[in-house]
């Protein structure tokens, strides 16, 4: 299991669905994601539906990117698991993220 | 005791992973453990790979034992690489605001909270890092 990364755009509204896991070996693919298809985009919706789990190296690029869109626009992230709301919980991310 | 060892790569945490996957879906472990399993082994495995035998390579053992009454399991990681106890590590601050917030140690934090119990010995050369999980 990878993680694949699909964007729809709407404007200036990104909605990128991340599908798999986003750990040690995948979250560099994110990162570069983030690096090059993030230029013009004012509204970020991170939905992580299908994300089966986060582990540190996912926090860390998730990290970057809520810097990135906190110096642009805004960035939320949607249908969030329970385990993936652990982690959140347990590394205090809760408080830096926007979750609904 | 079931056990896998493979080259210490994050190529092969994926191979580690469904190894132990596979154990813990025939004891009907919940997904929500399951995962928490998948993040701690994806932790502890990239941490060998990256620094255990740094810049050379190596090998790493995962043994896996499921018991019974109390259910519980016990994961044990084994590499013959530099001494090395993550324990020690201090915990990170999980309150600083985001421009303050710093990634190093919050792995092995998430491994202690997510674990019942995380022991460590460095016994003939080799750093034993046993967790244990109430199913």
């Amino acid at each position: 299991m990878s993680l694949t990364i699909e964007k729809k755009n709407e404007g200036t509204k990104d909605t990128v669905f991340l599908t798999g896991r986003l750990d040690t070996a995948t979250a560099p693919e994110l990162d570069a994601f983030a690096g090059k298809e993030l230029a013009n985009t004012q509204e970020l919706v991170l939905d992580f539906a299908r994300l089966e789990y986060i582990s540190s190296a996912g926090l860390r690029v998730i990290l970057k990117m809520q810097k990135l869109m906190n110096a642009k626009g805004s960035m939320k992230l949607i249908h969030v698991s329970d385990v993936i709301q652990e982690v959140f919980e347990i590394t205090g991310f809760v408080d830096i993220l926007t979750i609904e | 005791m079931k056990s896998i060892t493979a080259e210490a790569k994050i190529e092969n945490i994926v191979l580690v992973t469904d190894f132990v996957n596979s154990i813990l879906e025939k004891n009907e472990c919940s997904m929500k453990v399951q995962m928490e399993i998948d993040i701690v082994i994806d932790e502890i495995f990239s941490n060998i790979a990256y620094y255990a035998y740094a810049p050379g390579s190596g090998e790493a053992t995962v043994q896996v034992e499921i018991e019974d009454s109390p259910k519980r399991l016990e994961l044990v990681f084994i590499d013959r690489g530099i001494p090395y106890n993550p324990l020690e590590n201090k915990d990170p601050d999980v309150t600083l605001d985001i421009e303050e917030r710093k990634i190093g140690g919050l792995g092995i934090f998430l491994v202690k909270e997510m674990m019942d119990e995380v022991l460590y010995e460095y016994v003939d050369g080799q750093n034993i890092l046993k967790l244990i999980k109430d199913l």
